[in-house]
C-alpha cells in the first residue's frame, strides 16, 4: 500500500501541476484574483503530494521492499541504514524524484512566503514553475518510474553501486540539486517578467535572495562533490574537467554572474534585461547539466541511465524550455523598460566586467564540454578535451577577473574613482609583491608561474581585507570606534569580504596542490618504508576484515617524521560481493591544511601491494575557499534589509553617463 | 479496499486545494506592490544615515533617486486595471478540478500502477520464510571462508550451485569459473557454468554460454545438460529442425530411466519434432478457462477414453502413437511403455501398420 500510495501521490502531483500551469495564467489574463490564487494552494498541495511520494520511496528502501523494481535494483537488505536512505537518490529514478521534490519545495516556498509579491507576478511565477514541474513529472512517470513493481519479489536486492556507498552521497546530490533547481526560481521570475512585459522593484527584490540561496547550495555541492571524488575515487585528484563536473560548473559560473548582476538590479534598477537573460541562461545550463548527466550521453559514474528514450525525452524538455524561453526573450525583452544610468568606471561598471569575464569563462567550458560530443555525433570521431584546453582558456579569463575583484567593492555606485580605489589597494599590492618575492626565493629554480599565482591570491585576500579596513576606517580612528563600525556594517558587506577572500584561499590551495604535490607510487611488502615529503611511511601489514555488506583488505601504515611517530593510517580496498565490485578507501592524514593521502592498488602474487602515496601541500584550502564563499553568501542572505545603492553626489564636472543597456 | 479509500481521500484533498481559493472572495489588494518596496527603501536610507553607514550627501542622492522611481511606480499602478472576478471562469476552473483532476490521475495511475500488489517489506517476508535465513547465513560463511582461501576448489564447487539457485547468477558464474580453475575441468562443471551464464542473461543462451556448452560436449559428448541447452540455443536461434534432431539423438542414446527424459520430450513436442496430442476444438476452448488441476483432470479423462477405445479397436496406429505421446508428455513413462507393448500386440499381424508404428515411435525417441 505504501508503494501504490506513493505512486498515486506522484500522479496527483502531476495533475495538480497541470492545473497550476493553466488556471493562474488564465486568471492573470482576466485579472481574476481567485483564479490567480489557485497557483498558491496548488503549489502547496503539490509539495505535499511530492513529499509524500518521496517519503514513500524512502520507506520502501528502508524496509527493503524488493517488490519495487527500483529498490530491488539499488538496495540490499544488509546495507547500513544510512545508505538505504541515501540509496534512494543514488539511482536514476530516485534522483529524478528528488529533483522534482526540490522543485516542488521551491514552488511551495514562493507560495508560502510570497505575500509581498504582486498578485499577478506570483501567479505567473508559479505557473512557469508548474510548467517545468509537469514536464519532469511526465518524464518520471513515463520513462523512469521509481514505483514500478515486480509481481514475484526476489529475496535479495542487487545492492547500490559501491562507489556511492559513502557519506558523500548523503550530502552531494541534495546540495547540488538544491542549487540546480534553485535557479528555477530566477528562471520562473524571468519568464514571468517577460510574460507580464514589465519588471518592477518587487521582482528585483525577490530574485537576488533566491539566486543567492541557489548559488550557496551549488557552491557547497560542487565543493563537496570535488572532495568526495578526491577521497573516494582514489586518484588523488580533485577536479578532472570531466563533462559531469563541467555540467555543474557552467550553472555556477552563470549563477555567479547572475548574482552580481541581480545586485546591480536590486540596488540600482539597472541591467534589467541582462539579468533576465542571465536568469534564463543559468537555469538552461542547469537543465543542460541534468540532460548530460541523466540521459546517459556521458558514460561515467554519474550516468546511471543508458536508456535512449530517456535521453530523447530530456532533450525534448531542454528544447522546449530553452528554446521557448529564449524566443520569448527575443520577442518581449525590447518591451521591458530600461534601467538607471552609470559611468563605465563605477561599481556597476565593475560588475559588468565581472559578468563579461564570467560568461566568457562559462562559454569556454560550454565549448570544451559540448564540442567533443557534437563532433562525435556528426563525424563519429572521438576526441577528448581535457585539462590542457581548460588551463589555456579558463585561466587567462580568471586572472583578469581575480585582478579586478578587489577593485569592485571599493568603487562607488554610479560613478567611481579608479585612482582612489587603486590607492586604497596599495597595501594589498605591496603584500602581493612581498608574497611573490618570498615564494620565488623559497622555491628558487622551481615553477615560475606559481609564485605569481600565489601573489595574485594574496592580492585578492588582502584586497577583501582592505575593503573592510576602509569601511571601518581602521587605524584612522580609534580602534574601539572602528570595532563599533565593524559591528554596524551590513552583513552583506561582511559577506562580500568572506566570499572574495574565499576565492583567494581556494586559489592558494589549487596552486600549491598542483605545483608542489609530491608522490610515491610503487609496490610495497610488509615492513617496507616509503619516503614522501619528509614523512616516512612503514607498511605494518595487511589484514582482512568483514564489513556489513563487503569485505575489505586493510593496510596499516605507521607514519613517522624525523623519527617521531605521527600517526597510523589505514587505507583499504573493499570488495562488494553482490555487485562483484571493489572500491578503494583512501586514508587521509591532515596536517594543518596539508594532507598525506594513501590509496591501495592491486595485490601481486608475492604478497606485495601497489601503493600510491601523495603529499598534498595546503590541499584543504581548495575546499575552505568555497566554504568561505558559501559562508559569505549566507551572511549576505541573512541580511534582511532592503538594498539601495547610494551614489556619491555628482561633482561639478559630472562625467558623461551612459545607458545601462 | 483500504487502498482505494486512501486514493479517494488523496484525490479529495487535491481537489480541495484547487476549490478552496475559488470559493474565497478575491481581496481587492493582496500582495505587495512596487510602491511598498520603494517606501521601505526610503525608510531604510533614514536608518542607514542614523547609524552612520552612509553620509548625508549620499543619503540625499539616494532619496532623490528612489523618490523618482516611486513617483513613476505610483503613476503606473494608478493605470492598472482593477482586480475583478468572473463567476463563469471560476465555475470553469471548478469543473476542471472536479472532473479533470480525477480523470488525469486515474488514467495515469491505472496505466502505470499495480493496485493489486500489496507491500512486501523484507522483515515480514523473512518471518514467513524463516528457512531462508540460515541458508543465506551459510552462504555468507562459505563466501567468507573462500575469500581467505580462494584456491579451495571443493568450496567453490559446493557454493556455485547454491548461488545459482538463489538467483545470484553473476556470483555463480564466478564460483563455477573458480571451481573449474581449482578443482579441475569437467563436462558437468562447464555445463553448469553455461547454465549460470544463461541465468545472468535472463534465460537466453548467449554466445558465452553456448561456448561453455560446446566445451562440455567436447569433454563428454553425452553430457545431457550441455546437449539439452545446445538444443535450446538452436531453438532460440530459430533452427527448430536442428534442435529437434539434437534432442532426438539425445533420447535415442539415453538410458530409458534418465530423469530428464520427460523434459526433453516436452521440448521436442514444443519445437514440433513431434506434434502434440490433438484435442477436439471444443476441448481446447474449454481447457483455456480451467484451472491447472481441472485441466489436468480433463486431459487425463481424454487420454483414458482414447486408451479404452484403442483396447476395443486396435487397428488405429495414429491413435496408438497419440496415446504414447500423451503419456510421455504427462510424464507417465511406465504407462507409455505398456501402451507401446499393447500397440505392438494389436497391430502385430499387419506388417505395414507395424512399420508405421515403429517409425512413429522412433520420432518420439522411443526405440522400436
Amino acid at each position: 500500500m505504501i508503494a501504490e500510495s506513493g505512486h498515486y501521490a506522484l500522479v496527483l502531483a502531476l495533475a495538480l501541476a497541470l492545473i497550476q500551469s493553466i488556471v493562474p495564467i488564465v486568471g492573470a489574463r482576466w485579472r481574476d484574483a481567485a483564479l490567480m490564487n489557485v497557483a498558491r494552494s496548488t503549489a502547496l498541495a503539490q509539495l505535499l503530494f511530492v513529499a509524500a511520494s518521496f517519503a514513500a520511496l524512502v520507506t520502501l528502501h528502508v524496509t527493503s521492499d524488493f517488490s519495487v523494481a527500483n529498490v530491488f535494483e539499488n538496495s540490499h537488505s544488509l546495507k547500513p541504514l544510512l545508505y538505504k536512505i541515501t540509496g534512494v537518490w543514488g539511482n536514476h529514478e530516485g534522483s529524478m524524484l528528488l529533483w522534482v521534490s526540490i522543485l516542488a519545495l521551491f514552488g511551495g516556498l514562493v507560495a508560502a512566503f510570497g505575500n509581498n509579491l504582486p498578485l499577478s507576478l506570483r501567479a505567473h511565477v508559479l505557473a512557469v514553475q508548474a510548467w517545468v514541474a509537469s514536464a519532469f513529472y511526465l518524464f518520471i512517470l513515463i520513462t523512469s518510474n521509481p514505483f514500478l513493481r515486480i509481481a514475484n519479489p526476489p529475496i535479495e536486492g542487487r545492492d547500490l553501486n559501491p562507489v556511492l556507498q559513502d557519506i558523500g552521497l548523503a550530502v552531494h546530490p541534495p546540495m547540488l540539486y538544491l542549487g540546480y533547481v534553485g535557479f528555477s526560481i530566477s528562471f520562473s521570475f524571468a519568464v514571468a517578467a517577460l510574460l507580464e512585459g514589465r519588471i518592477d522593484a518587487a521582482w528585483a527584490r525577490w530574485v537576488r535572495p533566491w539566486t543567492l540561496m541557489a548559488w550557496i547550495f551549488l557552491t557547497l555541492g560542487i565543493a563537496m562533490g570535488s572532495y568526495w571524488a578526491y577521497y573516494e575515487l582514489g586518484w588523488g585528484g580533485w577536479w578532472f574537467w570531466d563533462p559531469v563536473e563541467n555540467a555543474s560548473l557552467m550553472p555556477w559560473l552563470a549563477g555567479t554572474a547572475l548574482l552580481h548582476s541581480a545586485l546591480v538590479m536590486e540596488k540600482r534598477n539597472a541591467l534589467k534585461v541582462w539579468t533576465v537573460l542571465l536568469s534564463i541562461l543559468t537555469f538552461s545550463l542547469s537543465l543542460l547539466g541534468t540532460f548530460l548527466v541523466r540521459s546517459g550521453v556521458l558514460t561515467s559514474v554519474h550516468a546511471f541511465a543508458t536508456d535512449p528514450t530517456r535521453g530523447v525525452f530530456i532533450l525534448l524538455i531542454l528544447f522546449v524550455f530553452i528554446g521557448g524561453s529564449l524566443s520569448l526573450y527575443a520577442w518581449r525583452a525590447p518591451a521591458l523598460k530600461q534601467g538607471g544610468l552609470f559611468a563605465p568606471i563605477s561599481r556597476e561598471g565593475a560588475l559588468v566586467l565581472n559578468n563579461l569575464l564570467l560568461t566568457t569563462a562559462c562559454a569556454t567550458v560550454f565549448i570544451g564540454t559540448l564540442y567533443p560530443l557534437a563532433l562525435e555525433v556528426l563525424t563519429g570521431e572521438k576526441i577528448s578535451v581535457g585539462a590542457p584546453f581548460f588551463n589555456f582558456t579558463f585561466a587567462p579569463l580568471f586572472v583578469p577577473l581575480l585582478l579586478a575583484v578587489p577593485f569592485g567593492p571599493l568603487l562607488a555606485w554610479k560613478r567611481g574613482d579608479l585612482l582612489g580605489a587603486a590607492q586604497r589597494l596599495m597595501v594589498a599590492g605591496i603584500v602581493a609583491l612581498v608574497a611573490i618575492a618570498v615564494v620565488f626565493a623559497w622555491t628558487y629554480g622551481g615553477a615560475t608561474l606559481a609564485p605569481l599565482a600565489i601573489g595574485l591570491a594574496a592580492f585578492v585576500i588582502m584586497g577583501a581585507l582592505c575593503d573592510l579596513a576602509e569601511r571601518i576606517a581602521l587605524f584612522r580612528i580609534p580602534l574601539s570606534l572602528s570595532l563599533r563600525r565593524a559591528r554596524g556594517l551590513p552583513r552583506a558587506t561582511w559577506g562580500t569580504v568572506f566570499a572574495h577572500a574565499g576565492l583567494g584561499v581556494a586559489l592558494i590551495g589549487i596552486v600549491c596542490e598542483t605545483t608542489w604535490n609530491s608522490e610515491y607510487i610503487g609496490s610495497m611488502k610488509p615492513d617496507d618504508v616509503a619516503k614522501v615529503a619528509g614523512y616516512e611511511l612503514r607498511l605494518d601489514g595487511l589484514n582482512p576484515r568483514q564489513g556489513p555488506n563487503f569485505r575489505e583488505m586493510v593496510a596499516q601504515f605507521t607514519v613517522t617524521r624525523d623519527g617521531e611517530k605521527v600517526s597510523v593510517m589505514t587505507p583499504s580496498k573493499r570488495n562488494f560481493t553482490t555487485r562483484g565490485a571493489s572500491t578503494t578507501e583512501a586514508a587521509l592524514l591532515t596536517r594543518g591544511a596539508s594532507q598525506l593521502y594513501i590509496s591501495l592498488g592491486d595485490t601481486s602474487a608475492d604478497g606485495a601491494i601497489a601503493v600510491r602515496i601523495y603529499h598534498k601541500p595546503l590541499v584543504l584550502m581548495i575546499w575552505w575557499g568555497p566554504v568561505l564563499m558559501a559562508f559569505g553568501g549566507m551572511l549576505s542572505l541573512s541580511d534582511r534589509r532592503l538594498r539601495v545603492g547610494a551614489p556619491k553626489p555628482a561633482k561639478a564636472a559630472a562625467r558623461a553617463l551612459q545607458a545601462a543597456e | 479496499m483500504t487502498l482505494w479509500f486512501v486514493f479517494a481521500l488523496m484525490t479529495v484533498a487535491a481537489i480541495f486545494a484547487v476549490l478552496w481559493p475559488l470559493s474565497r472572495r478575491g481581496r481587492a489588494d493582496s500582495g505587495g506592490s512596487e510602491v511598498v518596496v520603494y517606501r521601505d527603501q526610503l525608510a531604510e536610507i533614514d536608518r542607514d544615515m542614523a547609524s552612520g553607514i552612509i553620509g548625508a550627501a549620499e543619503a540625499d542622492a539616494a532619496r532623490i533617486e528612489i523618490s523618482r522611481r516611486l513617483l513613476a511606480a505610483a503613476d503606473q499602478s494608478g493605470r492598472d486595471a482593477p482586480v475583478t472576478g468572473s463567476i463563469t471562469l471560476r465555475r470553469a476552473a471548478a469543473v476542471v478540478a472536479l472532473v479533470g483532476l480525477p480523470v488525469i490521475a486515474s488514467s495515469f495511475y491505472l496505466a502505470l500502477g499495480s493496485p493489486r500488489l500489496g507491500d512486501f517489506p523484507l522483515a515480514e517476508r523473512s518471518q514467513v520464510a524463516d528457512a531462508n535465513q540460515p541458508l543465506t547465513n551459510l552462504v555468507a560463511q562459505v563466501e567468507a571462508h573462500l575469500e581467505k582461501n580462494p584456491t579451495d576448489g571443493r568450496g567453490w564447487t559446493v557454493l556455485a550451485p547454491v548461488l545459482s539457485r538463489l538467483g545470484r547468477y553473476d556470483d555463480a558464474v564466478r564460483a563455477y569459473r573458480n571451481a573449474i580453475t581449482y578443482a579441475g575441468d569437467n563436462a558437468d562443471r562447464r555445463a553448469d557454468l553455461g547454465e549460470a551464464l544463461m541465468g545472468s542473461a535472463g534465460g537466453v543462451v548467449t554466445a558465452d554460454a553456448k561456448a561453455e556448452f560446446e566445451r562440455s560436449v567436447a569433454l563428454n559428448g553425452d553430457d545431457a545438460k550441455a546437449n539439452y541447452f545446445l538444443g535450446l540455443a538452436a531453438e532460440q536461434d530459430g533452427r527448430k529442425a536442428d534442435a529437434a534432431a539434437l534432442w532426438q539423438k539425445m533420447l535415442a542414446k539415453a538410458p530409458s530411466d534418465a530423469p530428464w527424459r520427460p523434459l526433453v520430450q516436452a521440448a521436442l513436442v514444443r519445437v514440433g519434432g513431434v506434434s502434440a496430442p490433438a484435442l477436439p476444438d471444443g476441448a481446447v476452448a474449454a481447457a483455456k478457462d480451467m484451472s491447472e488441476a481441472d485441466r489436468g483432470t480433463m486431459i487425463k479423462g481424454m487420454v483414458d477414453r482414447l486408451a479404452t477405445r484403442l483396447k476395443t479397436n486396435g487397428d488405429d496406429v495414429e491413435g496408438w502413437l497419440r496415446l504414447v505421446r500423451a503419456y510421455l508428455v504427462m510424464g507417465e513413462r511406465d504407462k507409455a511403455i505398456s501402451a507401446l507393448a499393447d500397440a505392438r500386440q494389436a497391430v502385430g499381424n499387419n506388417a505395414d501398420r507395424l512399420r508405421q508404428l515403429n517409425e512413429g515411435l522412433k520420432s518420439l525417441g522411443l526405440d522400436g
